[in-house]
């Protein structure tokens, strides 16, 4: 009797703690999430896969040492010549001008932001800058070549100025475009310091400049950087405003005051050309296109190191 | 270098004033020399953006000896020693008035830099705060600030020994000053604010982030530190205050008309006395556990 009793209550107990039925929605949303995931995933490696097939092709019909040492660039002229340098020059003094730029004032726009603004200042400039983001680059495109080109021309003291196409104000106008990526990630980083190591540094009499640069900025240096690698990403694939300002002549030279093509910008107008598909021309792009992410690929990976190797973790 | 030399002399003096009396009589050397005030906080209230946080707070701090500050949360006692080194600027919307005078200067006086005043009055947190760089570049954080180059290795050296911590750390100077555990972290704390030479140190509840072992060791510390600075601390723990402190100020929470709480000093005395025999029941009701 007594037996039979508490039998019936473990039952019970046993009862109340089984699974009634399996939860479809959970089910069903954890599918959905994990879809989204992979989504992003297969479309980088298709992007990589689509780089590759035509890249090799290319590579058959053109040595890489040619395409990597060569010093001219004429892919759709003839005969054809296939030297990626100068396009390559092109990307890095475009970009070199947008870091020129964007680096001391994004890392000091931060600084201020985090260290000397009042939080209200902070909550009026700070959405201010982020909307520099929102501008369409074929705007700023359009704002180098007919503002900042002629106030270039204008303002030039020495020699023979800027011609109309030139890489510098396409550079400097780009260096303003990615001022706000710098500037918003850096500002996280540093206002993501704790309080408390400010505190430490002016409790030993530090002044603010010093507890900017000797405690908080190295503390956030992993976020800075970060910051700053996606800013250098962008620059190199920035397309619209290297396009419309800098022009598209492929010049191997590193005067930023003369027409250059980069990288993107062959991309885009061989693209917009009429390349039959298969044609070496259609290749080309290709090519270019995997030596672009090759290039970026690896400037991450330089970044990631950089920043293991200098970063102060703060917890 | 100019500085330094000079702070170093000062505090040689200092120990040769301080430490005889000391080992002849610890507990009452207070009677027999006349006590010198080297802080005194004179009806000091504090502000946050309009409402009061403490008010009309008169005590003294003199010169080697431990000033303990008690009393139960919310009732000012850590604002009051962040006005001390001038912290309380940091805040915005804090606002300051009464007179707090540093050897006869008045802290809060028009032509005081606060930057100047934190490098002779140092500070050391509640929850420990090293920076994220090597135990080194912590210590030599503090003279490299104030420009100082030459001999930082010999600094490093003296201010980790005088915070009992260089025999733990000596041989690995250059890791970072994360690794160390928390009651070691609060040492090189004190080591980082020693290395300024400061006169005065202020301690916000130092050791309760800390366990019982690395408590005791901080309180031995402190009995040695006070040979050559004048320690001010505030702590929850009334045994700490009874153990450590030469002078304890006691202060309370109280409510104004409008329902808003502020804190005020209740009675400042030594620590013997305000332990044994308090002269206001709000005290001994406080330091026997009937309240708090």
């Amino acid at each position: 009797m007594e037996a039979t009793e508490m039998r019936t209550t473990e039952d019970l107990q046993m009862k109340q703690l089984m699974v009634v039925r399996p939860r479809y929605g959970e089910l069903l949303i954890q599918a959905l999430l994990g879809l989204c995931a992979i989504v992003s995933i297969v479309t980088t490696v298709g992007i990589v896969l689509a780089l590759v097939e035509p890249s090799i092709e290319f590579f058959s019909e053109v040595s890489l040492k040619e395409f990597f040492t060569g010093v001219n660039w004429a892919p759709l002229f003839n005969p054809p010549s296939f030297g990626v340098i100068p396009l390559i020059t092109g990307t890095l003094v475009t970009t070199f001008w947008a870091l020129a730029v964007c680096l001391p004032f994004g890392l000091g726009a931060a600084t201020y932001l985090s260290e000397y603004a009042s939080p209200r200042t902070r909550s009026i400039l700070k959405p201010v800058l982020e909307v520099l983001a929102g501008i369409p680059t074929v705007v700023y495109g359009f704002f180098a070549l007919t503002f900042v080109t002629p106030l270039l021309q204008d303002i030039w003291l020495v020699g023979e100025g800027p011609g109309v196409f030139n890489a510098l104000s396409a550079g400097l106008v780009m260096g303003v475009m990615i001022l706000p990526t710098i500037a918003s990630l850096s500002e996280d980083a540093m206002s993501a310091v704790p309080g408390g190591l400010r505190e430490g540094a002016l409790a030993l009499g530090s002044n603010k400049a010093q507890v900017s640069t000797r405690v908080v900025i190295p503390a956030a240096l992993s976020g800075i950087v970060a910051g700053f690698v996606l800013g250098v990403s962008r620059a190199v694939g920035e397309t619209m405003i290297v396009l419309v300002a800098a022009g598209s002549t492929p010049n191997l030279s590193l005067n930023p005051l003369e027409a250059m093509q980069t990288m993107t910008g062959f991309i885009a107008s061989a693209g917009l050309g009429d390349q039959p598909t298969g044609s070496i021309g259609f290749k080309t792009i290709f090519a270019v296109g995997a030596a672009l992410f090759a290039i970026t690929f690896v400037m991450n990976m330089f970044s990631i190191r950089l920043v293991r190797k200098y970063r102060e973790v703060y917890e | 270098m100019a500085r330094k030399v000079e702070g170093t002399t000062m505090t040689e003096e200092n120990q040769a004033q301080v430490t005889p009396m000391q080992q002849i009589e610890p507990q009452h050397h207070a009677d027999k020399a006349p006590r010198e005030s080297l802080v005194t906080v004179d009806d000091v209230t504090v502000k946050y953006s309009g409402s009061t946080a403490v008010e009309g707070v008169t005590f003294d701090i003199a010169t080697n000896e431990i000033t303990a500050l008690i009393g139960a949360s919310g009732c000012g006692k850590s604002t009051l020693l962040r006005c001390i080194n001038r912290m309380n600027d940091l805040i915005p919307g804090a606002e300051v008035t009464g007179t707090i005078n540093y050897k006869g200067v008045d802290l809060y006086g028009e032509k005081i830099d606060p930057v100047q005043v934190r490098k002779l009055i140092g500070m050391v947190f509640q929850k420990p705060n090293p920076f994220p760089k090597s135990i080194y570049d912590n210590v030599a954080f503090g003279p490299r600030v104030l420009g100082i180059k030459e001999d930082l290795d010999e600094i490093v050296e003296k201010s980790l020994r005088r915070a009992s911590l260089w025999d733990e750390v000596k041989n690995r100077l250059n890791s970072s000053a994360l690794g160390m555990s928390g009651g070691q972290q609060q040492r090189l704390c004190i080591a980082r604010a020693i290395a300024t030479s400061p006169d005065v140190i202020l301690m916000d509840e130092p050791c309760s982030a800390l366990d019982p072992i690395s408590t005791g060791r901080i309180e031995d510390l402190m009995e040695e530190l006070k040979t050559r600075y004048t320690i001010v601390i505030v702590t929850h723990n009334m045994q700490q205050a009874a153990r450590v402190s030469d002078k304890t100020a006691f202060f309370t929470v109280n409510v104004n008309e409008d329902d808003k709480r502020f804190g005020q000093l209740v009675e400042f005395d030594d620590t013997e006395k305000i332990f044994t025999n308090p002269s206001d029941q709000r005290t001994e009701d406080y330091v026997t556990g009937k309240v708090g």
